[in-house]
């Protein structure tokens, strides 16, 4: 589903992000991703939703090398992809209806569809009875289950997400990892960058490491 | 798991792997009214946020309409003074000054003679010695006329030519007038004329400067009221793109902040515009009246409103659009 073929990032100011990284996910693979801060964990995420070009190698995501998609097709490109952010980035100034509505809105579904798909997905985080709420009034945990809801609403074939327990509890993060570990049940690529080792060691999964941008350990299922 | 949950989660999409021909079609159609929709929203969700902010809006409306109605009133008081200059039956008169020596009948013949030309509409004779009458008591020169061993006037006969007559006609008439051998002048009153007609061109000319110069300054206000209304959107411009937003789809709402700006500040231009227009009004027909006239001041009338507030949309979708033109490809997702 996602490929990077020895991929490298050098920065104008010449920092090395990624050195030569070759790695495979699969299409039913939850994987995490981990390593220091500076690793090289975002930039990765970056990449697979063009947030960020390589200097050198390729990345294939669901098939298409994505050097090929130029500036114009970039917003198709990241319609196919969830993401969850550490810090949410929700609009504070929309209900958490609308925020979670966002990406149908952008993809053009008509108002009762968008309704249908936003409940049930408000329903699988556990926040139906939050919908008219204005994200600011809710807690951090609740925050970051809107972020989740959103990203996967417009039920996107691969889910990333970037520290997404970073603010939170163990019991919270626990609770969104289970999350995670259920739309990967049925059939969604899951990238997560994480740094909580104690927390994803627990949980059975492939974990990729990196060190200086280098790949250290992971590469393979 | 619930089905519901499964809904949220599972893989089948509203676009299927395979598109066939009818599939791409309900496809297409479907892009199209999702398009639509998005249009309404962009359109329904501006018109919002300019309403909240009242006053702000109202400012904006005015300095707009303020910069529209300038020029717009200034072309409506030219359209009036032509209109004014118009309706003057006549645009000019040629004076026949006489020979010396020439009777009243024989003045009197040449006038009838006249008359019955076709290019001449109306003549009027003023004997010689009606006018040193008139002079006499118009000009207050009594005591020196009185003086006068006998009257210096010549017999005069005024021709109006025929209705519609162009400049070059009524010149190459007076010609042929002179050339009369009981006419020793001929003298076409129409300097003035010419000298308003200068006047209005160049008043035209200054208004067409003054309003471009005008719709200039609407869209650089324009675009920097929409040029901060993106700033103070930028987060969520970064989020919109983060979750596959186009350039189009950013763009949408601010398109819409300025059509509604330019509309609401044409709409004001009319209302101005239409305002001072009414307070002049009496004082207007007073005037007129007492020059026996029957003018009355013309209005923009609703075309002309109408004119004015399409005028405005499209300035404003204009400065939006050079506003957003410069601003949205800056912002992409750090």
């Amino acid at each position: 589903m996602i490929s990077f073929d020895r991929v490298s990032k050098r920065y104008s100011e010449g920092h090395d992000a990624l050195r030569e990284v070759s790695v495979n996910i699969g299409r039913d693979e939850l994987v995490f991703i981990t390593g220091h801060s500076g690793a090289g964990k975002t930039t990765l995420l970056r990449m697979i939703m063009l947030m960020e070009r390589p200097t050198r190698g390729q990345v294939i995501v669901d098939g298409q090398n994505l050097a090929a998609i130029g500036p114009r097709g970039i917003p198709r490109h990241r319609r196919n992809i969830g993401v969850v952010f550490q810090n949410h980035r929700l609009l504070l100034d929309r209900t958490v209806f609308d925020n979670v509505a966002l990406p149908l809105i952008i993809a053009g579904y008509d108002h009762r569809e968008v309704g249908r798909r936003v409940r049930a997905a408000l329903d699988k985080v556990g926040l139906l009875d939050r919908e008219r709420a204005m994200p600011v009034t809710l807690s951090g945990g609740e925050q970051q289950r809107v972020g989740i809801a959103r990203a996967v609403v417009g039920r996107p074939k691969i889910l990333l997400a970037d520290e997404p327990t970073g603010n939170l509890d163990p019991a919270l993060s626990a609770e969104i990892m289970q999350l995670f570990e259920e739309f990967n049940q049925v059939g969604v690529t899951v990238l997560i960058a994480s740094h909580d080792l104690a927390l994803i060691s627990r949980l059975h999964h492939r974990i990729i490491t990196l060190r200086h941008g280098r790949l250290v350990a992971g590469s393979a299922a | 798991m619930s089905g519901r949950a499964r809904a949220v989660g599972g893989r089948s999409g509203p676009v299927g792997r395979r598109d066939g021909a009818s599939q791409s079609r309900t496809r297409w159609r479907d892009q199209f009214n999702g398009w639509l929709r998005h249009h309404r929203l962009s359109a329904a969700d501006s018109m919002q946020r300019v309403l909240d902010n009242p006053v702000s809006s109202t400012m904006t409306w005015l300095v707009i309409g303020i910069a529209l109605a300038l020029p717009t009133g200034l072309d409506v008081a030219l359209d009036n003074v032509s209109q004014l200059s118009a309706s003057w039956d006549s645009p000019a008169q040629i004076s026949l000054f006489l020979q010396d020596g020439i009777s009243d009948d024989r003045a009197r013949q040449l006038q009838e003679e006249l008359a019955g030309r076709e290019d001449i509409a109306q003549t009027q004779f003023v004997s010689r010695g009606q006018a040193l009458e008139e002079f006499r008591t118009l000009s207050g020169f009594a005591e020196v006329l009185a003086s006068l061993d006998s009257n210096p006037l010549p017999h005069l006969v005024l021709v109006s030519p025929a209705d519609g007559m162009a400049e070059s006609d009524a010149a190459a008439l007076r010609a042929e007038l002179e050339d009369y051998p009981d006419v020793a002048q001929a003298v076409l009153d129409m300097e003035w004329l010419q000298r308003l007609n200068s006047l209005m061109e160049l008043s035209r000319r200054l208004v067409l400067a003054v309003g471009g110069l005008l719709v200039v300054g609407v869209l650089l206000i324009l675009g920097n009221t929409i040029r901060l209304a993106i700033e103070s959107r930028r987060e969520e411009i970064v989020i919109v793109k983060l979750v596959g937003g186009s350039n189009a789809f950013v763009r949408r709402p601010f398109l819409y902040t300025g059509l509604w700006y330019g509309v609401g500040g044409g709409l004001f231009a009319a209302i101005l515009v239409s305002a001072s227009l009414w307070f002049l009004r009496a004082p207007v027909s007073e005037l007129a009246l007492s020059y026996q006239s029957e003018f009355r001041l013309r209005g923009l009338g609703v075309m002309g409103g109408l004119n004015l507030i399409i005028l405005g949309g499209l300035l404003g979708l204009a400065g939006a659009w050079l506003a957003v033109a410069r601003h949205l490809v800056e912002i992409q997702p750090r």
